[in-house]
């Protein structure tokens, strides 16, 4: 009966012997517990101090990226009321939130401030089997704040993203 | 059972199911209304049963890891739990405050709910995963350090082995890191900045250290390898997890108004993501191959070998698919990122939560395992489920192709509602896996009651 050698993956004969007497070792003998657990910790400790430096370095660059010249009142106030008619729940919001419905990150470019207030008094469409959005009987006032909030977010620096205008 | 304090896992891990069927209960009702749009309109729109959807996994998660911590620290410190009455008094304040807030979501309009509930005080809801009122939050904390402090001084009286020090890492960080739930600034590059801090931290984080300490308990307990063997893979695989999650945080940032060195970060980091995930495969296999006894509970055994590969295929190989950056510029906030979401948290998370209940329920019930009959119709839960899963997966990733190429590659891209027309058939073969998933479930309720011969509690 003819013997099949196993693949040396390019290894020479020495160094397969090396690996062949040392991986049982890796996992059992030489390598031990505390060995383990000294990595685990060192490791975490130091990714997490890298982290919190990237952290840092982003608190330093953010002023020129996300647009905080543009928080008016109105754009906070608009906040809130994204918040608590939690519009997330189905839309995105530069990508985060729910898929139900469109993207509003860059809605203020895509339709302007006029279509998304009279879009929003004239819901729901009850048109039949098609997705609904609620009425939330804003003010007018509440209408404006929340495009102004999205007149700010529109101008936050995203990379390019979303890839076009459909969001 | 090996204290008698262990015994208060028992409601933890039967809310922890009745809550897991009220999850699923709702995502039937979201995956219908993404084809029949005005479904339940105007009682429950889509915003409010999804939101359901979400918290409630959150919540019977959080059930089931205080109740896996409940049944496993005192077996591991090797003594009495320090405070039975405790755990027994949260559990009831967290069911309490968990039903009150579902309730509240279904039948009051959140924005009402939200000045009820002290949100014009610190404004912290409407937030993706966040939208409890602040007084669930606070509850949960108060929840929380109380359970961490029970379990603590449980650990600290009696023996500290790696599987507690991990769990107590896993659920101190996850504590920790839910503080970053009420900063919400009003700019909104930083509340995503740091609302990241909570939700990637924990499932990318400190929920893997609880994940891996789960795992390695049960492959303990059902193979007789011997302890020093697992502790060692167990500080591996932590090790694993955090070098490449901590950084891996990264991925969300590449399009939030974060600067662009995000994007190499990140790529490079949650590339190496999968990593932890394959290493919990591995282990899981090599443990069952290497056991020592014959555990009666079968079953126990499946899961803990299906949560491993669930979990690789869902958060590793998924969430490799759409990390890069490059590809991500195309996919962020599509059906891939559903697709992703619900193979993961299946995987990684539900699986082993149901992994623990499979192997200490029997016990608490006062036998080794369940009966032959009852643990055949527990795995048929197991893959029905399973495969039910593989299979929402892959219509929303089949969906989520689609849509990226439809609204953001074509020369000449659709509106968002225009390409979700489109879609509608993934969406109906999505919804009928669901109805399969449910199916599946029921499934696992059942086997709890199947009666049958118990096999003597081998101690």
């Amino acid at each position: 009966m003819k013997h099949r050698m196993p693949p040396t993956f390019g290894l020479s004969r020495d160094s397969l012997a090396f690996l062949n007497n040392n991986w049982g070792k890796t996992m059992s003998g030489t390598f031990t517990k505390a060995m383990a657990r000294n990595i685990f910790y060192g490791g975490t400790v130091f990714f997490f101090l890298l982290f919190l430096a990237l952290t840092f370095d982003t608190m330093r660059v953010l002023p020129k990226t996300d647009n905080r010249g543009e928080l008016t009142p109105g754009a906070i106030a608009g906040k809130h009321i994204w918040e608590t008619r939690n519009c997330l729940g189905c839309h995105s919001l530069l990508g985060e939130g729910a898929y139900f419905a469109p993207e509003l990150g860059n809605v203020y470019e895509r339709r302007g401030p006029l279509f998304i207030k009279a879009w929003m008094q004239a819901m729901p469409t009850n048109a039949p089997g098609r997705r609904q959005m609620p009425q939330f009987h804003l003010t007018d006032q509440e209408l404006d704040d929340l495009v102004e909030f999205f007149r700010y977010t529109s101008g936050i620096n995203t990379q390019n993203w979303p890839p076009n205008i459909e969001g | 059972m090996k204290y008698q304090s262990q015994a208060v896992a028992m409601p933890y891990f039967i809310a922890a199911i009745g809550l897991f069927v009220g999850q699923i209960i709702f995502g039937l009702i979201i995956g219908l209304q993404y084809v029949i749009g005005d479904f339940l309109f105007p009682e429950i729109p889509f915003n409010v049963a999804r939101m359901v959807h979400t918290n409630l996994l959150i919540v019977w998660l959080l059930m089931g890891f205080m109740g896996a911590a409940y049944y496993l620290v005192p077996e591991e410190a090797e003594t009495e739990l320090h405070s039975p009455k405790l755990a027994i008094a949260l559990f009831w304040i967290f069911l309490t405050a968990g039903a009150l807030t579902i309730l509240g979501y279904l039948f009051i309009d959140y924005n009402t709910l939200a000045s009820m509930t002290g949100n014009d005080i610190l404004a912290t809801m409407g937030r993706e995963f966040l939208e409890q009122p602040l007084i669930t939050k606070i509850g949960i904390v108060i929840v929380a350090l109380a359970f961490l402090y029970n379990i603590s001084m449980t650990t600290l009286k009696g023996r500290k082995t790696v599987i507690n020090i991990v769990l107590l890492l896993g659920l101190w960080g996850l504590a920790i890191f839910f503080l970053f739930a009420f900063y919400n600034p009003a700019n909104l590059v930083l509340d995503k900045f740091y609302w990241w801090w909570v939700v990637h931290l924990w499932v990318e984080g400190v929920w893997e250290l609880i994940m891996a300490a789960l795992l390695a308990f049960v492959l303990i307990k059902v193979t007789g390898v011997d302890r020093e063997v697992i502790e060692k893979w167990l500080y591996v695989i932590i090790t694993l997890a955090l070098v490449t999650g901590i950084i891996g945080t990264g991925h969300h940032y590449f399009w939030i108004g974060t600067p662009a060195y995000w994007q190499w970060w990140g790529s490079i980091f949650s590339a190496l993501e999968p990593i932890p995930f394959f290493a919990m495969t591995v282990f899981a296999f090599n443990m069952v191959n290497r056991r020592k006894r014959e555990h009666p509970n079968k079953v126990a055994v499946l899961w803990a070998l299906g949560t491993g590969v669930m979990a690789f295929l869902g958060a590793g190989v998924w969430g490799f698919l759409h990390t890069l950056a490059p590809v991500n510029y195309f996919t962020h906030g599509s059906q891939i990122t559903a697709a992703h979401g619900h193979m993961a948290f299946y995987g990684a998370y539900v699986m082993v939560v149901l992994c623990i209940i499979s192997y200490a329920m029997p016990i608490m019930r006062g036998r080794a395992a369940n009966d032959q009959r009852a643990q055949v119709l527990e795995m048929w839960s197991f893959w029905i489920m399973t495969i039910a899963m593989v299979f929402i997966t892959l219509f929303l990733t089949a969906a989520g192709i689609l849509q990226v190429w439809l609204q953001r590659v074509a020369d000449t891209p659709m509106s968002f509602m225009m390409a979700q027309d489109q879609l509608t058939l993934f969406y109906w073969m999505r919804f009928w896996a669901g109805v399969a998933f449910f199916i599946g479930l029921i499934t696992y309720v059942w086997s709890f009651f199947v009666k049958g011969e118990s096999k003597p509690l081998i101690t």
